[in-house]
């Protein structure tokens, strides 16, 4: 039905779903991201990796609700939602929505022209601040995202290339609550995406399978087509770049990462933890709305 | 055998039997990087496709605003 060339190993459809549930429970364990009653907000964009990390964690039995954002990118943003309510509806979950456009009065590729930031970056700032703030508000004990392991070996891939000290010290699968912060965990890190794409497939779920049209050509699509191209001629090569980081090297990143974080204060505006007296994204706000 | 990829969207027409491995070699595609499914299932690279197959490449690749 699968194979998994970096596990040598092919899969029925059972054994392979199987597989997938214990690769979660073991990330889960291993990284102590969660403890059992743990009140758990899923960040949800009706791509594979986030749904499909919904339904995993409803099958290991956690209580998950969902927070979809509206990013206002066209008709990607518009199936990306309908996607993400037909998936909640079905099963009668919770899902929380913010939309960008609606309830900030900007969308992304406007803001991120107004902020002068590329669209992926002005993204992942609005993602970050306002999954936290959901998550306060919501008085949820952690967030748990999508990232898998080829998202994990990538951004590794890149840190690495640039000696990104500071980012390599908080690239963990675990951020622990604090300053502000809710618990933010990555239950996924041990699956990669052709995992997660055949579990959706499998389970019938229902994504988008588009590529937003504001990643095309952007340097974290260009990192993974570089380590799939290793990956192809020597499989586990993923696996063993992202795993010996955190065995072996991440411990000597974190001290800067953990400095930084004392040095945390709240935003004279909506008070999310910020190093500055405005946060990024109220600043990308206040300019999004000149 | 019919043959759908995605990220555009477009249909082409292929010649079998194949297997599935040779399809993804012959449109310059990674296997770490598709999926290649047939009905509601998937199928593996030594799986043979005839004439009257008609099958989905469906790329799982996805980048964005990482957060």
């Amino acid at each position: 039905m699968i194979e998994l060339r970096r596990h040598n190993a092919g899969f029925c459809a059972d054994c392979f779903l199987h597989h997938c549930r214990e690769q979660v429970r073991r990330a889960i364990d291993e990284h102590e991201m969660m403890r059992p009653g743990d009140r758990v907000l899923v960040a949800v964009s009706g791509g594979k990796d986030s749904l499909a990390l919904w339904d995993i964690l409803l099958e290991l039995g956690y209580e998950v609700d969902g927070l979809y954002l509206g990013l206002g990118i066209g008709d990607y943003s518009n199936e990306s939602g309908r996607m993400t309510r037909q998936f909640a509806s079905e099963r009668g979950l919770q899902l929380r929505e913010i939309d960008l456009p609606a309830d900030m009065g900007f969308d992304i590729p406007t803001g991120a022209q107004a902020a002068r930031r590329v669209p992926c970056s002005a993204c992942g700032l609005s993602k970050r601040h306002l999954f936290n703030a959901a998550a306060v508000e919501g008085d949820y004990d952690v967030v748990a995202t999508g990232h898998n392991l080829d998202d994990e070996a990538a951004v590794l891939f890149g840190n690495v290339l640039r000696w990104a000290t500071d980012y390599l010290g908080r690239q963990l699968p675990v951020l622990p609550a604090g300053n502000g912060f809710v618990r933010k965990v990555k239950p996924l890190v041990r699956l990669g995406e052709r995992e997660m794409a055949a579990w959706c497939v499998l389970r019938g779920i229902d994504y988008i399978v588009e590529e937003c049209p504001m990643a095309a050509g952007n340097k974290h699509l260009g990192y993974k087509e570089a380590l799939n191209a290793i990956e192809d001629q020597s499989p586990g090569t993923k696996a063993a770049f992202y795993g010996g980081f955190l065995a072996r090297a991440s411990h000597l990143f974190t001290p800067e990462a953990e400095m930084e974080r004392e040095d945390l204060r709240p935003c004279s505006s909506c008070g999310s933890p910020t190093v500055g007296d405005l946060c990024a994204f109220c600043k990308l706000v206040e300019r999004a709305s000149r | 055998m019919k043959v759908l990829l995605r990220n555009p969207r477009r249909e082409l027409e292929m010649d079998g039997p194949m297997r599935v491995h040779v399809l993804i070699e012959r449109l310059s595609m990674n296997r770490e990087s598709v999926l290649v499914i047939k009905g509601d299932t998937l199928v593996t690279g030594d799986a043979l496709l005839d004439d009257a197959d008609e099958v989905e490449i469906r790329p799982v690749i996805s980048g964005g605003g990482l957060f």
